[in-house]
């Protein structure tokens, strides 16, 4: 009993701290640095905050670099399925063509009334120019939904600001490096933003599910939503400004699913507005 | 020319499972392949697990450790977690050698599968509870069993390899 132990002891022992000829380091070391770098990684201080930074810059370049192939692959084989697509998808833009054109004019008139009727009680009008940046990185983690964009506090981006794909919100800023920033999108898991479900004008909070669709928090247990429900954010909280459509109901892959508007595995570039800097 | 040729494929061989590491820390396609649906695994623990256990001269602890780093990075983690995880992996490896004499690639899996169970609670626990950041249990559940089965065709992947880097 006692010998096994002993050796269970000495096997373990030998695990952590018995370095081979080519290892420069024992494991016990390593992880000890690990778990000082962890702790490191919770703190704020300004020194840990620039090395971060400077790690982040070489890695997302690096990172870039090493999965141009696949994406080229992966751009490729679209292509590919789209182009077969073409003559099915052209009779079909055709119709929402001439479905748009008529509705336009409505739009138009509702617009500058809009705005007049913004102007006439104070509120803030803001404009839909942005930075316009390319996605470097879009890996989604088990635990992260975020993308990497090529544009950092050098651009004038700040943490904090709405990233949009066609004027669709698809996610905020959340990291800011000197020429790359990182982006978490409203599907994740910790994505939760406050909207407004139209018609009916019902303040709700959308919620991210980590997978590519998401959910409409706490709204009324009587509510019913069908597939005509389109999400706009809310404005509410000052995080983001009223009226960006982020998706529409569909309650087929789950009961207040929201589909996003934007395909997020297929983004490449975005804008990135600021609230503060598109008031007009 | 043609020693010259031989030695350069030697060298690549002899670097592949570090170059297979880097590639999928780096890459997108690495884990978490959300374009074919459940079919998500982690190449890194697998690489880290077979040649920790097989031969640690190939990958030495430093450059696993720097792995680590860049995955944290790439995935938007906080540092420093990855690298702990890979090496509660290379800690399980370690000890599995240290008490095998004859060495099989059920028993080896049997403590992969444990390893893994535990790296992966680490993981969560870490980033649940010291970080905060929510997690699918679901999605972890069938990464962890893809890895545990694609461990079988990855050893024997590695184990025709590796005489040809010597």
């Amino acid at each position: 009993m006692a010998s096994s132990r002993d050796d269970f002891v000495i096997a373990v022992r030998s695990a952590f701290l018995k370095k081979s000829n080519k290892q420069q380091f024992s494991l016990l070391a390593l992880i000890l640095f690990s778990i000082f770098l962890i702790f490191l990684s919770n703190l704020n201080y300004v020194g840990i905050k620039y090395i971060k930074i400077g790690v982040n810059e070489a890695t997302y370049r690096l990172s870039s670099m090493v999965s141009y192939p696949e994406k080229k692959i992966n751009d490729s084989l679209r292509f590919l399925s789209e182009y077969f697509n073409v003559y099915k998808e052209n009779q079909n833009l055709k119709n929402q063509i001439d479905k748009l054109n008529s509705k336009k004019l409505n739009y138009i008139f509702l617009e500058n009334e809009n705005k007049k009727l913004k102007e006439l009680i104070g509120e803030n009008i803001y404009n839909s120019e942005g930075i316009i940046s390319k996605v470097l990185i879009g890996k989604e983690g088990k635990y992260l939904k975020s993308i990497i964009l090529n544009k950092g506090s050098r651009d004038g981006i700040k943490k904090g600001m709405v990233v949009l794909e066609k004027n669709y919100l698809i996610g905020q800023i959340i990291e800011v490096n000197y020429t790359t920033s990182r982006a978490i999108l409203i599907s994740d898991l910790n994505s939760n933003i406050p909207v407004v479900l139209e018609p009916g004008s019902f303040q709700s909070i959308l919620s991210g599910t980590g997978k590519d669709y998401g959910k409409i928090k706490y709204s009324k247990n009587k509510l019913i939503l069908d597939e005509k429900t389109i999400v706009y954010t809310s404005g509410s909280g000052g995080n983001f400004r009223a009226g960006l459509p982020i998706g529409k109901i569909n309650n087929n892959l789950e009961t207040f699913a929201v589909e996003f508007f934007s395909d997020l595995s297929q983004i490449t570039y975005v804008i990135i507005q600021s609230i503060e800097g598109q008031k007009e | 020319m043609v020693q010259k040729k031989i030695k350069l494929l030697n060298k690549l061989l002899k670097h592949f499972p570090l170059i297979l590491l880097y590639f999928s820390v780096l890459n997108e396609f690495d884990i978490d392949v959300a374009s074919l649906g459940l079919l998500s695994f982690n190449l890194p623990f697998i690489i880290i697990f077979y040649w920790s256990l097989k031969d640690p001269d190939y990958i030495g602890n430093g450059l696993i450790f720097i792995s680590g780093i860049l995955n944290d990075v790439t995935l938007g983690y906080p540092i420093g977690v990855s690298s702990f995880i890979y090496l509660t992996i290379i800690a399980f490896a370690a000890y599995l050698r240290n008490i095998t004499l004859r060495p099989n690639v059920f028993k080896d899996s049997i403590v992969f599968l444990v390893a893994l169970l535990f790296a992966n609670s680490l993981n969560a626990s870490i980033l649940s509870f010291i970080f905060s950041i929510e997690i699918i249990f679901f999605e972890i559940l069938v990464n962890i069993t893809f890895t545990f089965l694609l461990y079988f065709l990855f050893a024997r992947i590695f184990n025709y390899l590796k005489p040809m880097s010597v």
